[in-house]
């Protein structure tokens, strides 16, 4: 490992001299990876209003990066044809200027916001008539844990999704609190031990897509991430049936076990789901695996 | 031999070899500790150094005399600066070592390891904040508040020396965890339950709690020595509407740290009776609700954000005054911005956690709330635009930094209007686009601020000028550096990058980090032009010297006395008669002049007690953080020991003769007539005595 | 309105009316500066007050106020609180009217017997309470109690400290200046505790009750 740093620190900047354009083209795909290329109606939604309230503040900050300048250089001292009035410090019409169009911009950014606040709340269902697929996910170290109560399967550090059809998560977290973001369908919300959130959603089109835990929790915590796989209706019934006839129960034993501090490689899936499992998680019924952990911790000193 | 083992564990607490830093570096020599065992090193290695110099040129009766039991504002306030100063300097490597970690690892573990990288952050952040940021307003304002209003000190001075050495000691327990053990990965803001024993058992979330405790102690008790000095000590005809600006928000941060402060403690100290009385505040288990943490911090982490930018507004009033030769434009439109920001940073702090799964009408209210600062905050900037307009601008090296300050921060402040917009923060919070937001507002907005401050009086607290060369290049190095190290973040966090991240996995991430790290090393070397524009400066300190005492050709009475000033700032309290005072009484030629009568002064004796309390609760804390039981007694006994101590002696004065006054003030008067007066256009050269030639 | 405005009127105790302009000056801000001191204190106990609230109904399982609190007890207490208050104000009309030692010391000596008495009262109370396995480890409710209540009960034992030491200061320098201002100080504060108890009787103790 101290050879591999050696190694490549002394290479890195000929590496950078000579890759520069190479890197910065590769670098574009960002604005293909997150926010900036939504795949659902809510990350579009969000995006949309970052553009407007953008052009909207164009307008505030655009005097003061033209004006600054112009000011600071015209009136240079070695300028001897610029007035000097060095009591001049008020007008009436400027202190106009200045405190009447910053107020109405933020009470048209208020009227903006209120109402996109309460339309893209998180806890809204998308749609008054289709009733969306449920999925209780848990936050562990360092995996998330999604749990389909209806079809009585669940996955591991994989979600899959039915595209067009709305999706309602009841969150909650089995350790410290985190923040489960999905960048290109939908705006983060917190998962806390004890209480649960809820987040809606839904994907516009088949397609691998990823999510991750954004709140800091542990050595574990970059490679807390995991696939979203948005799949036809059809084909998200076939992947249940699937599923259903897999092996594997998710009990509180094996619930346990998952909830020590562990970074797992491959996705995992249950079959079967003891029915009120999420409910216990929630109540904090179940002693936490990173609990025992300690102990055996302590027992083997 | 038992006995001999229990007497060990009852003095070394939790401490053993393993806590030290080099016995960690040889279990484990990988190059992660091995940079974490370096920088222990270069602490005892510094400490080493400083005290064997100290000892060789025998200066030990000088530093303790002259600056430790000192209680002179002037002298604090230059100590806090040389805290922030070493404080900053780690947490500036701190953060190139980040840039370079992960500039490497994307899809490679790269160089530190998780656990270390954690404290990385962690120290950084708590760093920036409490020990660099904090101590060099509390440093500024220390230094010329009291000189701005005509006063011979603050309130408490007492007091003041206590807050100083309380900040210090912070500073000591951030510098200890190198040494000893290892410090919180829990961030700067420590969020439980992950601070919690069940997450954390180590000692280091106690060095986080303690540290910060120590600092915001400091904080609160220098607020109400701000207040009450603003308050009560303004010199005759200095009525509130003629206070100089920076005064002002002088006076609005102090408010502030007074409010603010007691939630940062409570959050703490409920955190302490968690881990160390087994309380469940913020556990996980048994009825603990961490929310109520998150609460308190941002109860106090929102209004520390003006405590930070505050200061530096006023610096940038004065700055751009100054070097635009021109009245401030809109001085009360300015006082009532300062004083509506300070009521409206109370009302903002659930912004912080939008994603903490509120109803969407609160989200909304207190999202409209942060907008509304937005508009006190716009009308400063425009204010300072306006005091160019038909002023006579030089580009000195504060006045460089005020405009650079003026251009970025209002990006920074349109990302924070983007922030405060709840559903876009719903995909931005928690990823470098906020990272790249408050850098975005804390570098101009106070950093910048601070440089220039420190730039603008250092000359009035040492008599000579500062290097305008190296001036230049720092300046540029921090803007460039600024700009290459924090716009390819808002790129990242758009594209999901979380922050507080070791290590990515996408490729595409890559050029922008290279990018950023690139602005890092441009920003150490800002850093570095700094200390070598102190090295030249002080070289060359006789071609440079300004003794007379008003070098830019000022207005306000910080600058009517000389450069240095005696320890009695004033040898006759000054009778204001308008804003801007000194501009009057140098336009009607009666700047320097001698007094009618000079008096008997009466300042407060040199005491240790400040230095005693301040290490004692430092030394109190350590053995907290290590359950060393005894040192922590010991610590809090000699704390209260010396508090009621100090409340027993009578003799704590001392008179300072009217005649050694008048021969003072005498002196400096001859100096000011024997000196040529400089035009504005010539004060960088080395002519300038510090006697500004008045136009027209 | 004038007259109002005059030092010795704003505060009294201090009988500063011959005093020259920037002791009068000095003294006050000292004061003023206390006062200063107790908003950010105030603050606190705010804090530990919301955060009570939001608590109220985290016992976990665990013992319930409504059986821990004897109000009776409660009661005695703040009795004993407000009476100490009014022998503080004693001590402080003293210092105004009378410069002779013996008044404002016996007054003092009242105040630290009725606070002392309050304290042990209280602490027999939270003693009872651990016997009942009502201990702050037990749920966040008791923390929160524990520390709400304790924090003003650490208070009233710095209060009572600071007394002892005024009547040591007392004895050596007599009613000084400096040993005025403290008593004028120390009775800002223990009114000030006075007020929080208000608070804290009718919100922790009667509101376990009306639960």
């Amino acid at each position: 490992m101290i050879g591999w740093g050696k190694r490549r620190l002394r290479k890195l900047p000929v590496c950078t001299a000579a890759l520069a354009p190479l890197l910065l083209l590769a670098g574009c795909a960002v604005f293909t990876h997150g926010f900036l290329a939504p795949a659902g109606p809510i990350a579009a939604a969000e995006r949309h209003e970052l553009f407007v309230v953008s052009a909207i503040l164009i307008l505030v900050i655009g005097p003061v990066l033209l004006l600054t300048p112009l000011f600071a250089w015209y009136y240079r001292i070695s300028n001897t044809k610029s007035v000097y009035r060095p009591q001049w410090q008020f007008s009436w019409i400027l202190e106009g200027l200045i405190w009447v169009p910053p107020t109405m911009i933020v009470i048209l950014l208020a009227v903006f916001l209120w109402e996109n606040t309460e339309r893209l709340d998180p806890y809204r269902p998308l749609s008054p008539s289709l009733p969306p697929l449920q999925i209780q996910a848990v936050s562990l170290d360092w995996k998330w844990l999604f749990i389909y109560p209806e079809q009585h399967i669940a996955s591991v550090n994989q979600l899959i999704l039915p595209a067009g059809r709305p999706v309602h998560f009841s969150l909650t977290s089995g350790t410290v609190m985190q923040s489960f973001l999905l960048p290109r369908l939908a705006g983060q919300i917190f998962v806390m031990a004890g209480m649960t959130t809820q987040l809606n959603l839904a994907v516009s089109q088949p397609g691998s897509y990823w999510g991750e835990n954004a709140q800091f929790s542990g050595d574990g915590f970059p490679r807390q991430k995991f696939q979203v796989i948005g799949v036809s209706p059809d084909a998200f019934g076939r992947w249940v049936t699937t599923q259903q006839k897999a092996p594997g129960r998710l009990d509180d034993k094996e619930y346990q076990n998952l909830s020590r501090q562990s970074i797992i490689a491959h996705p995992m899936t249950f079959g079967t789901v003891e029915p009120d499992l999420f409910a216990k998680i929630v109540n904090q019924e179940i002693t936490p695996g990173y609990l025992l952990q300690h102990k055996e911790a302590k027992s083997h000193e | 031999m038992s006995s001999a083992m229990g007497v060990l564990h009852i003095l070394a607490g939790k401490m053993t070899l393993d806590s030290l830093f080099f016995v960690k570096v040889w279990h484990n020599p990988t190059i992660s500790e091995v940079i974490a065992g370096g920088a222990g090193g270069l602490v005892v290695l510094g400490a080493i150094v400083t005290f064997g110099l100290i000892t060789l040129l025998g200066k030990w009766r000088y530093i303790w005399t002259e600056w430790m039991t000192s209680l002179d504002h002037k002298k604090i306030g230059i100590m806090y600066m040389i805290l922030a100063v070493i404080m900053l300097s780690r947490a500036l490597i701190e953060a190139m070592l980040m840039r370079v970690q992960q500039a490497v690892a994307v899809d490679h573990p790269g160089l530190l390891s998780p656990d270390h990288f954690g404290q990385l952050f962690t120290t950084h952040g708590t760093i920036m904040i409490f020990f660099v940021a904090m101590p060099l307003l509390a440093g500024l304002i220390n230094f010329a508040m009291p000189l701005q209003i005509g006063a011979r000190d603050v309130a408490f001075p007492y007091m003041n020396s206590i807050s100083l050495w309380m900040t210090v000691g912070g500073g000591i327990l951030l510098m200890a965890s190198l040494v000893f053990g290892e410090f919180s990965t829990g961030g700067w803001s420590g969020y439980p339950p992950y601070t919690e024993l069940a997450f954390n058992g180590g000692v280091g979330p106690d060095y986080w709690i303690w540290a910060v405790t120590l600092s915001s102690v400091g904080a609160m008790l220098t607020g109400i020595n701000f207040a009450v000095t603003i308050y009560k000590f303004r010199s005759p005809g200095m009525r509130w509407m003629r206070l100089p600006l920076f005064t002002w928000t002088s006076f609005c941060t102090a408010i502030l740290m007074i409010f603010a402060m007691p939630p940062l403690t409570v959050a703490t100290l409920l955190l302490a009776a968690d881990r160390y009385l087994g309380m469940h505040f913020f556990t996980n288990a048994l009825g603990g609700n961490m929310m109520n943490f998150v609460n308190l911090f941002w109860l106090f982490g929102h209004p520390e954000v003006y405590i930070l930018i505050l200061p530096a507004f006023g610096v940038y009033s004065e700055v751009v005054a100054t070097f635009s030769a021109k009245a401030l434009y809109g001085y009360t439109s300015l006082v009532i911005a300062t004083v509506v920001i300070t009521l409206l940073s109370f009302t903002v702090w659930l912004h912080h956690f939008f994603t903490m799964g509120q109803s969407a009408p609160i989200n909304a209210a207190f999202g409209i709330a942060t907008m509304a600062i937005g508009i006190p905050t716009g009308v400063k900037i425009y204010n300072w635009i306006w005091t160019m307009f038909r002023g006579e601008v030089r580009f000195t090296t504060p006045m460089l930094f005020s405009l650079a300050f003026m251009v970025t921060f209002v990006l920074g402040g349109a990302t924070g209007i983007i922030l405060a917009t709840p559903p876009v923060d719903f995909m931005v919070h928690n990823t470098l686009f906020l990272v790249a937001h408050f850098h975005n507002m804390l570098i101009p907005g106070t950093l910048y601020g601070m440089i220039a401050g420190y730039y603008y009086w250092f000359p009035k607290a040492f008599g000579f000028r500062l290097s305008e060369a190296w001036g230049r290049i720092a300046f540029v190095c921090w803007v460039l550096g600024f700009y290459l190290a924090f716009m390819p973040l808002y790129v990242l966090g758009l594209a999901g990058a979380a922050r507080r991240t070791q290590e990515f996995f996408d490729p595409a991430y890559r050029p922008w980090l290279i990018i950023a790290l690139l602005g890092a090393l441009l920003i150490g070397a800002g850093f570095l032009s700094l200390a070598i524009q102190l090295w030249v400066s002080i070289k060359a300190r006789h071609a440079n010297s300004v003794p007379v005492g008003d070098p830019w050709d000022a207005w306000g009475l910080e600058w009517s006395i000389p450069a240095p000033p005696p320890e009695y700032n004033f040898a006759v309290l000054p009778h204001v008669g308008g804003r801007d005072a000194f501009y009057w009484r140098k336009k009607n030629n009666t700047a320097y002049k001698p007094a009618d009568r000079y008096h008997d002064i009466e300042m407060p004796k040199h005491s240790m007690c400040g230095v005693v309390v301040g290490l004692a609760t430092t030394a109190c804390f350590f053995g907290l953080v290590w359950h060393m039981w005894w040192l922590a007694f010991a610590g809090f006994a000699v704390t209260v020991g010396t508090v009621i101590a100090r409340s027993f002696m009578r003799d704590v004065t001392e008179i300072i003769p009217a005649a050694e006054v008048e021969a003072h003030h005498r002196h400096w008067l001859e100096m000011a007539t024997a000196s040529l007066p400089i035009p504005r256009p010539l004060e960088l050269t080395p002519e300038n005595e510090g006697l500004a030639k008045c136009p027209k | 309105m004038s007259e109002v405005r005059e030092p010795e009127l704003r505060h009294a105790g201090l009988n500063l009316a011959d005093k020259p302009r920037e002791v009068r000056e000095q003294l006050e801000s000292d004061v003023f500066g206390f006062w200063v001191f107790l908003m950010s204190d105030a603050v606190i106990f705010a804090l530990l007050f919301s955060i009570y609230g939001t608590m109220e109904s985290a016992t976990a399982g665990g013992p319930v106020p409504q059986h821990e609190f004897k109000i009776s007890s409660a009661f005695w207490e703040t009795a004993l609180l407000l009476t100490s208050s009014f022998a503080y104000g004693m001590v402080s009309l003293s210092l105004k009217h009378t410069r002779r030692l013996v008044w404002p010391a016996l007054w003092l000596g009242v105040t630290f017997c009725l606070g002392a008495g309050f304290l042990n009262l209280e602490v027999h109370d939270f003693l009872t309470m651990f016997h009942d396995g009502a201990t702050p480890e037990r749920s966040g409710y008791f923390s929160s109690f524990f520390v709400l209540v304790g924090t003003h009960g650490l208070h009233v034992f710095s209060g009572l400290t600071w007394i002892l030491l005024m009547g040591v200061q007392m004895a050596l320098f007599g009613l000084d200046q400096r040993t005025r201002i403290n008593l004028i100080r120390l009775g800002l504060f223990w009114h000030f505790l006075d007020i929080i108890w208000v608070v804290i009787f009718s919100v922790v103790y009667l509101g376990a009750l009306a639960r």
